[in-house]
């Protein structure tokens, strides 16, 4: 473990890019413009697109100590066909799991475009020795997932230790291979947006492909303002270096319409290139059938019931 | 990614996602097709029997004939001020604190229509209606019920007493919010009022005489007329006044001044501005950009405390630069009944003419125009967000006040300097500092010559703060504890 607290090395970005300032955040202007956000009134045809747009976004997730085989194979035969009454309804973006149970989402997801994403590094507190989040890593990776959310960690970083949290993140993008890496920051446990925004940073210094709100364990878990500014810092890093870096939101997310706010701040902060599951995810279980229903409802114009969509 | 390999049919994924029309409903507002003048609590016909037409500035779609008050039209209204004010004045205080609640309570509960028939009549978005000038107006109407019963403790020992008849003239820009401003404190205190909004925003003003009527407003407490510039000639040239409070252009308020030069009228003038947003390279960039655009886009720039000059510290101008003109990219500007839009209608063809002059004689003088590319709408007045860079404090876009979408940038090099440019002008209505430091806030503060000065944010109101001029932006104060100072004489 590197000794060093040098911000100058941690911020050496990838591709030898310039440093975006570190900067700051005011709380209650960042505040009044995600709530501004907010207010935008989506109706009709642009709805569909961003309901139809959210469920390409989603990594349907399952998270308990009560996980077993079938729980995971339920799951990831919804991925693939979120609404079996409608085929025009997209499969979502990925079936995020823990790394025991890679193996069983990779084998029910096969022959599908969904992929496969696990936690690790000794999510969600990551309290753990290097050594041991690097083993549950590679695990995960060799057991065959796509992508790979990890925890940084919050004690190393309140505690000023920033250089161990981008050594740590170098550390297990290394390990991840060729899988994408998510790096949660865990923002409810952060304290302030400027803490959110170097956490962002050093994230993206130390090679993330996307950043992450949060583990959904802590509460906050996601809120608009704290999307905001990483997406900010998101868009200051592309501007001074080109590099796309990737934003999921995770936690407390269950409405169609909260999907919708964060896509408009998306939207009008990063632009249409963001549109993308490529670029933007939503880490949640129970949006994905509010999604459904507010689409039926504007393609039929009728509310149907919830029982006619499966819960998985 | 994401993607499945089966048929299905693709929602158009477009280069850019187009937002529907969300277009407020503009049947809650039933509007008459005549408007007469509200005088003595009664509907009355002008003698002048001169009428015009009010339109909308968006589509030019005329709205209603309203009555041009003529000099016998403005006496009467007068003459019914003075009669109600020998009751209203000597009303237990608590009583008329009671009737402003209920005009808050009734402004409240109209919110909707009135906020659609501001939109309508005035140009600006039905977001800004509904969610800054309806609530503000309504927050003001409760703060000074509260102070109505409390007067003596506002100033203790100097015997508060109302002054008697306050003619009262109002701009296009806030229509419902300044007639607030301006009536709140007067009832209060226990003036009685004569208003006349503004010649091209007048419906507000007239629904509120209805407000009136259902929070039982004593006859000739508010009278409400209704003209051009003649019609406020008429009101300040007047006997029976005992006060003028103006919000307007300080090429009006200065005639007003002349015109009350000698007479026992107290006078109060809200005037122009050409307002400093001074951006440190400190500052938190992405929020300073938010307040820079909320300070010169909103209302289309027809703010008098607008952030119209933005003074950028050089190191960091061509960062905040880039990052304002991508901003003003995302302003949609359209239709201001669609609840999307945040940029609407220009007020009048004789202020798009205004903001069109000024705007050449910018590009004339060598500044460098940007606008976003928008597409404006066919019918109605338009202008389109606009910045311009490489502005020098001599270019008339630097020193007359455009009131309208249209930001000058200048830079600084060090807080001296910046405090020196910002103060540089005729006007002192407001100002914005933008830095971390807290302490260079108060810093510059202090020598800041202006009413307001706002740290890290713009354009923010609350009844309980005072606001005014320094210079030509005018006197006086209204808001808090100082806007009841001029409707009380002292004894």
């Amino acid at each position: 473990m590197s000794q060093t607290v040098a911000l100058p090395r941690a911020f050496e970005l990838p591709g030898g890019g310039r440093l975006p300032r570190l900067g700051s955040v005011d709380a209650v202007s960042l505040e009044g413009r995600a709530a501004e956000l907010a207010k935008r009134s989506i109706k009709r045809e642009s709805k569909i697109f961003a309901l139809d747009l959210a469920i390409r976004m989603i990594d349907l997730t399952t998270l308990e100590g009560a996980d077993t085989p079938g729980k995971v194979r339920a799951l990831s035969a919804k991925a693939i066909r979120p609404d079996p009454g409608d085929a025009n309804v997209p499969s979502v973006a990925a079936v995020c799991v823990y790394p025991t149970l890679v193996a069983v989402a990779r084998r029910a997801l096969a022959g599908s475009m969904v992929k496969v994403a696990s936690v690790a590094t000794a999510f969600p507190s990551g309290q753990a020795p290097l050594d041991v989040k690097l083993a549950d890593v590679r695990a995960a990776v060799e057991a065959g997932a796509d992508e790979i959310d990890m925890v940084i960690d919050r004690g190393a970083f309140l505690s000023g230790r920033i250089g161990e949290v981008y050594d740590e993140v170098v550390a297990v993008k290394e390990a991840c291979g060729g899988a994408h890496l998510k790096v949660i920051l865990e923002t409810g446990e952060l304290g302030s947006y400027d803490a959110v925004r170097r956490a962002s940073l050093v994230a993206i210094a130390g090679g993330a492909d996307f950043i992450k709100t949060s583990t959904g364990k802590v509460s906050p878990a996601a809120t608009l303002p704290v999307a905001l500014c990483m997406i900010e810092a998101i868009r200051d890093v592309y501007d001074e270096t080109g590099l796309v870096v990737g934003m999921k939101t995770a936690g407390g997310i269950r409405a169609a319409k909260q999907a919708i706010q964060y896509l408009c701040v998306l939207h009008e902060t990063l632009g249409a290139e963001w549109l993308t599951p490529d670029r933007f995810r939503f880490g949640a279980s129970s949006l994905l059938n509010d999604l459904l229903l507010q689409l039926r409802k504007q393609r039929t114009g009728i509310y149907r019931s919830p029982d006619e969509f499966t819960l998985d | 990614m994401g993607a499945v390999e089966k048929p299905r049919t693709e929602v158009a994924a477009p280069a850019s996602w187009d937002y529907a029309p969300s277009l407020e409903g503009r049947e809650i507002v039933s509007l008459e097709r005549r408007y007469g003048l509200y005088i003595g609590g009664k509907h009355i016909s002008p003698k002048s029997r001169s009428w015009f037409t009010t339109i909308s500035p968006a589509t030019e779609e005329p709205l209603a004939e309203i009555a041009q008050a003529g000099q016998k039209d403005v006496a009467l209204a007068v003459g019914a001020a003075r009669e109600a004010f020998r009751t209203w004045s000597r009303r237990k205080p608590a009583e008329r604190a009671k009737v402003l609640f209920r005009i808050a309570r009734v402004l409240q509960e109209r919110a909707r229509e009135l906020a659609v028939a501001e939109s309508l009549d005035g140009g600006k978005p039905i977001k800004e209606s509904r969610d800054v000038d309806l609530p503000l107006a309504a927050a003001h109407f409760f703060y000074y019920a509260g102070w109505a019963d409390k007067l003596e403790y506002a100033f203790p020992g100097r015997s508060p007493k109302p002054l008697g008849v306050a003619a009262q003239i109002v701009p296009w820009n806030f229509p419902l919010l300044m007639l607030a401003w301006k009536i709140a404190p007067a009832l209060a205190c226990g003036n009685t009022v004569v208003l006349k909004p503004a010649e091209t925003t007048p419906l507000t003003a007239l629904l509120f005489a209805d407000v009136c009527r259902q929070a039982e407003v004593p006859p000739g407490v508010v009278n409400i007329i209704t003209g051009d510039g003649s019609t406020g000639a008429y009101l300040v040239r007047e006997k029976g006044i005992d006060k003028v409070a103006f919000t307007g252009s300080t090429e009006v308020g200065k005639a007003i001044q002349r015109e009350l030069a000698g007479r026992d009228v107290s006078l109060t003038l809200e005037l122009g501005g050409k307002a400093a947003n001074i951006v440190f390279d400190d500052c938190a960039l992405d929020q300073a950009v938010e307040g820079i655009v909320n300070g010169i886009y909103f209302n289309q720039g027809h703010v008098c405390c607008a952030g119209s000059r933005l003074l950028v510290q050089e190191s960091i101008h061509d960062q905040l630069v880039r990052k304002l003109k991508r901003r003003m990219a995302t302003l949609r500007v359209g239709n201001p009944l669609d609840k999307n839009t945040d940029v609407g209608a220009i007020n009048s063809s004789a202020q798009l003419e205004r903001i069109s002059e000024l705007v050449q004689s910018g590009i004339d003088e060598g500044a460098e125009l940007y606008q976003p590319p928008c597409r404006l709408p066919e019918k109605g007045w338009w202008f389109a967000p606009t910045v311009f860079t490489n502005v020098a404090q001599s270019h008339r876009i630097a020193r007359e006040e455009i009131f309208g979408p249209v930001l000058s940038v200048l830079t600084f090099r060090t807080p001296d300097e910046a405090v020196e440019k910002a103060n540089n002008t005729m006007y002192g209505l407001s100002a914005g500092v933008w830095t971390e430091k807290g302490s260079r806030i108060l810093w510059m503060a202090d020598r800041l010559r202006s009413g307001v000065v706002w740290g890290n944010t713009f354009n923010r109101f609350d009844p309980s703060s005072p606001f005014g001029g320094y210079k030509e932006s005018g006197f006086g104060r209204e808001g808090g504890r100082h806007g009841l100072e001029p409707y009380l004489r002292f004894e």
